[in-house]
């Protein structure tokens, strides 16, 4: 067996995977900051991630890097690590901890349907699955995000004196905006907020096409009537976003699916496009790995661990702080 | 169907004002007769259908997915409309039918066909289709607009006064045609009679600071009690008497003593009071009454009511809402000079200026006032709640501590954070019982924050309550204490609020509650 607790420390190998804190070794997901932080010693990722963590926190943020592509593996002790796509951002790996005797699979976030910009998410058979529920409540059930990109597409259409803000995380979900606006056709050129055009080019450069990307200055005000701007969820409220006239306010995320929350935010158009597991998603994962035990660790675990003890399949929550629906306006 | 459901959904994500009026206006102008009507009556909360209640949608939904799931998503969301829009999935395509024939075949249906009827309804509608069809029969729409601003609306497009809206509202009826034809310049003004109808109040502005009052001259208003009861309407003709409450509900049947003394012909504004001979006593003996629908004659005899008037909008025909309270006031001192048992003139306070009213709003610890009212002698008599003309002045809150016990989520704009809190003091066998709920009173920073407080500090949950760990200390602002029976604490608080929140206090600087009734019962 391998032991593994609930702050997902491995003790047989002295192994921290998405630790809060800095460790000796860290085996990171993805390099959401939730997930991904600074000051850790010795760190396995894929090649993409370690490249994020180095855009976004500098080029010394770890002692050191090992990277493994998807499939592949490192042997550390008696355990053998691969690392699976998990289809959440670019680079993003569900971890397969595995011994002769012993699979444990972690998801990090992640989702199954497909996106065609990333690597396909893969099942991975296991004993445990560690696995998050960030959208564990069956009210949760994503439409094609590609309606979503139309309807916004419409609205624009017949308002075009408006300019569009879409509040999107700069880590992924701005670039698979971005990217599914391209595969709709939409040509215009389309404003960026400074914190994400580093990882706009990144994106680029692993072949993603984005398009033509323009900083959102304020050079000429004109510029931006009928228009799309791409911005954090935090600089949706902030005063950053006052410097535009007439607009009409956007956000991508599968929190849109509740109405009530985006009257709360404020928001006019909602985009229920998500980069995790909706209720669907994560119920089939756990039936498909064969998984006899799940720990959950954060989302609404309440509804997802009812589930699984109703379909004989032991359940515990994590509870994971720092990772709950803070992602909110 | 599908063009109200819009409009819904529109509105729900629409936080302009003008916005919203807007596309009200687009869908008033592009919406035939009698689609628009039926609409109108939902946006208002006047449609009312007797036998689909909420209840009827829980149970269905309940056929469709694990009970304890549905559970946990309605307190998630904090919605029942869009909870159960949710969670049932689209089954097939067709036609959803107009608004109006839902109407009609929903009312036609027999028990028997109706649930096919509503499951067929809710298999063929878009989860956005199914949210606004359920929100028709869930009360209250919770969309960010109120019947007001639908008037409102309403005015824009026939180019009228809001106030010449609110005077005949309460006697038209849906499908709203003859309200449409003149709005719309081809009918002429629906005629209403004035003895059918509740007629909406006019309402006072709350003062909250002497400088409030500034730029105001004390020669220019009247002051009055603001007692404790609950406001009535009094509308009596040669037919007999009704009661309206202030938002134009029928309370006759629950007082049917005053209703059958009552004689005359007019429209009277006042407050409903327990007690006898002009003597009022609190609003908990007033509770008792209130909470029976059709009381017996013993009942009646125990817990005798009267009414102090202070209004009057019409007098044996004569429409007296222009003329100045002044004069209306004549009417009312002239009609009250023989008693009129169980009516009475509500007093006026002599006054010098500000200061003297300050005082007196605060001196009587007894229930029977909860501040004065002032009120400019010039107002005409205006539904809603003009500026300048009325204000209510309150008492001043006593405030206590208290230790936070349990939370619930909150509803509606506060779906999803725990905003309902339970809090409670030791008794002097050192257990904590709850004293009061509260809702308010706090800041959206400072609901984040104790939203946080709930979500890392839950020691147990019973359904959607959390309990929480007992060391956060509330200040809690209330209006009055009483004694009740119904609390373990034996002791209940008028309308509580949040104060302040003690982040910092220690839990065992909060009084007792044997030191609270003290302080606040003897």
């Amino acid at each position: 067996m391998i032991s593994i607790d609930n702050k997902l420390y491995i003790r047989d190998i002295d192994t921290y995977i998405d630790p809060f804190f800095p460790v000796e070794r860290a085996i990171i997901t993805h390099g959401h900051a939730d997930h991904a932080r600074a000051g850790h010693k010795h760190v396995l990722c894929t090649p993409e991630t370690s490249e994020i963590m180095k855009i976004r926190y500098g080029e010394n943020c770890a002692s050191s890097f090992q990277t493994i592509k998807y499939g592949h593996s490192v042997k550390i002790g008696k355990i053998r690590v691969t690392l699976y796509p998990a289809a959440h951002i670019l680079g993003s790996a569900q971890v397969l901890l595995e011994t002769p005797k012993h699979r444990i699979v972690v998801t990090g976030d992640y989702k199954t349907i497909l996106d065609r910009h990333l690597d396909p998410f893969e099942v991975v058979p296991c004993d445990l699955l560690i696995t998050e529920a960030t959208f564990g409540l069956p009210i949760f059930k994503f439409n094609k995000p590609e309606m979503e990109i139309e309807r916004l597409l419409d609205n624009i259409s017949k308002h075009r004196e408006n300019t569009f803000l879409i509040g999107a995380y700069s880590l992924g979900k701005a670039q698979r905006i971005i990217w599914l606006l391209r595969e709709a056709g939409f040509s215009d050129d389309i404003f960026v907020h400074g914190s994400m055009d580093k990882l706009c080019d990144f994106y680029q450069s692993k072949g993603i096409r984005l398009g033509t990307l323009r900083k959102a200055t304020l050079d000429n005000k004109k510029d931006f009537k009928g228009k799309i701007i791409v911005a954090p969820p935090s600089a949706l409220k902030d005063r950053w976003s006052r410097r535009f006239e007439n607009i009409t306010r956007c956000y991508a995320s599968g929190w849109m699916q509740v109405k009530q929350r985006a009257k709360q935010s404020q928001i006019e158009i909602p985009l229920v496009i998500s980069d995790h597991s909706d209720w669907n998603e994560l119920t089939n994962t756990i039936k498909q790995t064969g998984a006899q035990k799940v720990w959950i660790t954060h989302g609404r675990e309440d509804a997802l661990k009812y589930w699984c003890e109703k379909n004989g399949i032991q359940a515990e929550p994590l509870s994971l702080q720092h990772r709950d629906e803070i992602n909110e306006l | 169907m599908k063009a109200f459901s819009n409009l819904l959904s529109d509105l729900i994500l629409t936080s302009s004002r003008n916005r919203k009026l807007s596309l009200l206006e687009q869908y008033f102008s592009s919406t035939p007769d009698p689609d628009r009507g039926y609409a109108l009556a939902a946006l208002t909360g006047s449609l009312n259908f007797k036998n689909i209640k909420a209840s009827f949608f829980k149970n269905l939904i309940k056929e469709k997915q694990d009970e304890h799931l549905f559970d946990l998503s309605y307190d998630y969301v904090g919605d029942l409309a869009e909870t159960i829009s949710l969670l049932w999935d689209q089954e097939k395509s067709g036609d959803m039918p107009r608004l109006s024939s839902l109407f009609e075949n929903l009312k036609k249906a027999k028990t028997d066909e109706l649930n096919n009827y509503i499951i067929n309804i809710l298999n063929i509608s878009t989860s956005d289709q199914r949210w606004a069809f359920i929100k028709l029969f869930t009360g209250g729409l919770r969309i960010g607009v109120s019947s007001r601003l639908v008037k409102q609306a309403l005015a824009n497009y026939g180019n009228v006064n809001l106030d010449q809206i609110e005077k005949i509202w309460h006697g038209l009826h849906f499908p709203y045609i003859n309200l449409f034809s003149w709005l719309e310049n081809k009918g002429s003004k629906p005629k209403i009679s004035i003895y059918d109808i509740f007629h909406p109040m006019m309402l006072a502005h709350p003062v909250v600071m002497e400088k409030d009052l500034a730029a105001a001259n004390p020669k220019d208003f009247i002051a009055e009690y603001k007692w404790d009861g609950i406001r009535v309407q009094i509308v009596s003709h040669s037919e007999g008497c009704r009661l309206y409450s202030r938002t134009g509900d029928e309370v006759s049947k629950s007082f049917p003593e005053i209703i059958k003394t009552i004689q005359g012909n007019f429209v009277l504004d006042g407050e409903l009071l327990a007690g006898i001979n002009n003597d009022p006593k609190s609003f908990n003996d007033l509770q008792q009454r209130l909470n029976k629908k059709a009381p017996s004659e013993k009942f009646i005899k125990k817990n005798p009511c009267f009414i102090k008037v202070y209004d009057v909008l019409f007098f044996n025909g004569d429409d007296l809402r222009d003329k100045t309270l002044i004069e209306r006031k004549k009417v009312l001192n002239s009609y009250f000079s023989t008693k009129k048992s169980p009516m009475f003139l509500s007093e006026t306070i002599d006054f010098k200026d500000w200061r003297f009213l300050d005082k007196i709003r605060d001196i009587s610890n007894k229930q029977i006032h909860e501040g004065v009212m002032i009120k400019s002698v010039s107002s005409p008599y205006i539904a809603g709640r003009p500026r300048g003309k009325w204000f209510k002045w309150k008492r001043n809150p006593k405030n206590v501590d208290a230790i936070i016990m349990y939370a619930q989520r909150g509803h509606g704009k506060r779906s999803s954070f725990y905003s309902d809190y339970t809090f409670g003091v030791y008794n002097k066998e050192k257990e904590l019982v709850p004293i009061g709920k509260a809702y308010s009173g706090f800041t959206d920073e400072e609901l984040n924050r104790l939203d946080k407080f709930v979500r890392t500090k839950t020691i147990n949950r019973f359904g959607p309550v959390r309990e929480v760990e007992k060391t956060l200390v509330v200040e809690i602002a209330f209006d009055e204490m009483s004694l009740s029976n119904r609390h373990k604490s034996g002791i209940a608080l008028r309308f509580p609020r949040f104060k302040r929140i003690r982040w910092d206090k220690p839990t065992n600087e909060v009084e007792t509650l044997e030191q609270i009734r003290k302080s606040f019962l003897e």
